[in-house]
């Protein structure tokens, strides 16, 4: 006779406690050396319960289904000669800034979940994060395959792995996620797991997700939406993570706290690149920032999520109130940024076009009739004129986030911002307060940051000019990099689209 | 004007394709007062309090069977807090 089925709840237990034994010839500190030191104290593994209930059986029939499916696509896609349905070959530049930043991130992510897996003392929580290691496997795979579609036709992507170790503007999430595999296994999962994976992959995926459909972009919508069903698990991950963590020991409080403070600050710092893709490099915009920012941010969590936290007595991130400050210019300062130094950069930038610029007064009416569209007529006038502006030498860096100084004042758009701390005897430059109390609470650490700027005046990037720089980068100048109406990819993509009759006489 | 106990809302996004209409169809059956919004690619699905997917209403909707493990194909992110995810239900709330 055949036996009933036994229940999600049921195959879970006999998984993930029922497989599991002490060890007794061994001290168990020795056979988990790494969950003691960061002053987070557990006393309970077995509290620990993924609301998810997955077993290997499952997770491997859904991911293969998941993986047929998006092939399927990606394979149609090139097939169908999807490049060309784009919006614009503008678009492509969100997605160049998208997979070199993120690709090499999602290798990490793998890596570390690999190490936990093997290193948490709870089964529940190291199979949690055994399933999350693969999962950022396929999804490095995933874009590696986007990668390959979009390079046949496009710059900028050809070297992608080697960029990440070196280029400027990609030392921003590298040097993110470096902070984060650096630190303890509890301090990672509250700044992976909690706070970019819960907290902040809202505003970072969905919008851009839906960006790439806005834009004609099935390949990209696909395999971030795949990865993406794949991220509710991690998120989940997340969120339960913390809770057993304040919920084990009120010593803990504190502690959590810290990190979610810095790593708040951290992923907010690092989406600035996700508000200038949304509001300046998708032809067609679904959602301003600021609009996304109040939507998953302000309602989502500071409204939905912390009120929960408050309850073991966690309180909203240090510094959120001069994120919501910045709503109504971030994006701006971070285009404009990109836009003075995209001479160095794998990608091509633009003045936005008149309707783009009528569609931003009416997004940010408080700020960018009076800051930044006078900034962006004055970059065209330039531009018609055959001066395309860009940045003459190369920017101070900040130390925490590594972002050019470019950001202002809090509520003061034509003010720059600039904060210092001594250590050592040296002076560090901050681009804002938040950057500058994650230095002071770890300033052994920040010191060691590779900052491509210093990089490149040591002597450690090829040589010292500019043509030599981006050999050593691997971006191709005039090729990758630079004014994109100029550029190789807006003429192949205007010769694409011509109408002219193929093989006529 | 009396001040209304202010309820958080919680919801999921799903992927706006053809194996998820079934489900959007389950989710608005179950819960009445969900607010949809499209967007590209995606649909919104949010509701003041709690949000149920039942497994008997996704299964009458889509004429075949219906793990609650299967969600995960379709879903795309979530606000809230998954308070419950066994045979037959997903339950999304604030715990606190
Ligand atoms: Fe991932
Ligand atoms: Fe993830
Ligand atoms: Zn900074």
């Amino acid at each position: 006779m055949a036996k009933a089925k036994l229940s999600m709840r049921e195959r879970y237990r006999l998984l993930t406690r029922d497989l599991d034994w002490e060890p007794t010839y061994v001290d168990p500190k020795k056979v988990y050396p790494y969950t003691r030191y960061e002053g987070i104290k557990i006393h309970d593994w077995d509290a620990w319960d993924d609301p998810f209930r997955l077993t290997i059986d499952s997770y491997c029939k859904y991911q293969a289904e998941k993986d047929k499916k998006l092939y399927a696509v990606i394979d149609g896609f090139a097939q169908g000669q999807g490049h060309l349905s784009l919006t614009d070959a503008r678009y492509v530049n969100s997605l160049k800034l998208f997979l070199q930043g993120v690709t090499p991130l999602e290798y990490q992510a793998h890596r570390h979940f690999g190490y936990l897996a093997r290193h948490l003392d709870g089964p529940g929580a190291r199979f949690a994060a055994l399933c999350q290691s693969i999962d950022e496997l396929r999804h490095t795979q995933t874009e590696i395959h986007t990668i390959s579609q979009y390079n046949k036709y496009y710059g900028g992507l050809h070297n992608w792995s080697r960029m990440h170790d070196r280029v400027w503007y990609l030392s921003v999430p590298k040097s993110f996620f470096d902070d984060g595999l650096s630190a303890g296994p509890f301090e990672f999962l509250t700044a992976i797991s909690f706070s970019f994976e819960y907290f902040l992959t809202n505003l970072l995926f969905v919008p851009f997700m839906s960006g790439a459909s806005f834009n004609g972009d099935l390949a990209t919508m696909t395999f971030g939406f795949s990865a993406q069903s794949d991220e509710s698990r991690h998120m989940t991950l997340g969120l339960e993570v913390l809770k057993f963590m304040l919920e084990q020991d009120e010593d803990n409080v504190p502690i959590i706290q810290d990190w979610v403070d810095k790593w708040f600050w951290r992923g907010y710092r690092l989406l600035g690149l996700v508000a200038a893709m949304m509001d300046y490099m998708l032809p067609r915009k679904i959602m301003s920032w600021k609009e996304a920012f109040e939507l998953y941010l302000e309602q989502q969590m500071l409204e939905g999520l912390f009120p929960d936290l408050e309850y073991y007595g966690i309180r909203p991130p240090r510094h959120v109130e001069q994120a919501i400050t910045e709503k109504e210019y971030m994006s701006h300062q971070v285009y404009w940024i990109l836009y003075q130094f995209s001479f160095a950069a794998s990608f091509n930038t633009t003045v936005p076009t008149d309707e783009e610029l009528d569609w931003m007064s009416g997004a940010y009416p408080e700020t960018f009739d009076r800051f930044y569209r006078p900034l962006w007529e004055r970059a065209r006038r330039l531009e018609e004129e055959g001066n395309r502006f860009f940045f003459r030498g190369l920017p101070m860096l900040c130390q925490t986030c590594q972002i050019p100084m470019g950001f202002s004042e809090p509520g003061d758009p034509s003010t720059l911002s600039i904060r210092t701390s001594q250590f050592r005897g040296e002076r560090f430059n901050f681009c804002s307060d938040g950057c500058k109390w994650i230095f002071d609470r770890e300033p052994e650490k920040y010191v060691q940051a590779w900052l491509p700027v210093h990089q490149i005046y040591q002597g450690n990037c090829g040589g010292t000019t500019i043509p030599e720089v981006l050999n050593w980068y691997g971006i191709q100048d005039g090729v990758d990099n630079g004014e994109y109406l100029t550029s190789p990819d807006k003429a192949n993509w205007d010769k694409w689209h011509t109408g002219a009759v193929v093989g006529g006489a | 004007m009396t001040s209304k106990p202010n309820v958080r809302q919680v919801g999921v996004d799903l992927q706006d394709s053809e194996d998820s209409r079934a489900l959007v169809e389950a989710i608005e059956e179950d819960n009445p007062d969900v607010n949809l919004i499209r967007m590209p690619g995606l649909v919104k699905m949010q509701i003041p309090g709690q949000l149920v997917i039942r497994r008997e209403t996704v299964e009458q909707r889509m004429g075949r069977e219906w793990e609650t493990h299967e969600f995960q194909m379709n879903i795309v992110s979530y606000s809230g807090n998954i308070s419950e995810w066994d045979d037959d239900q997903i339950v999304i709330k604030w715990e606190h």
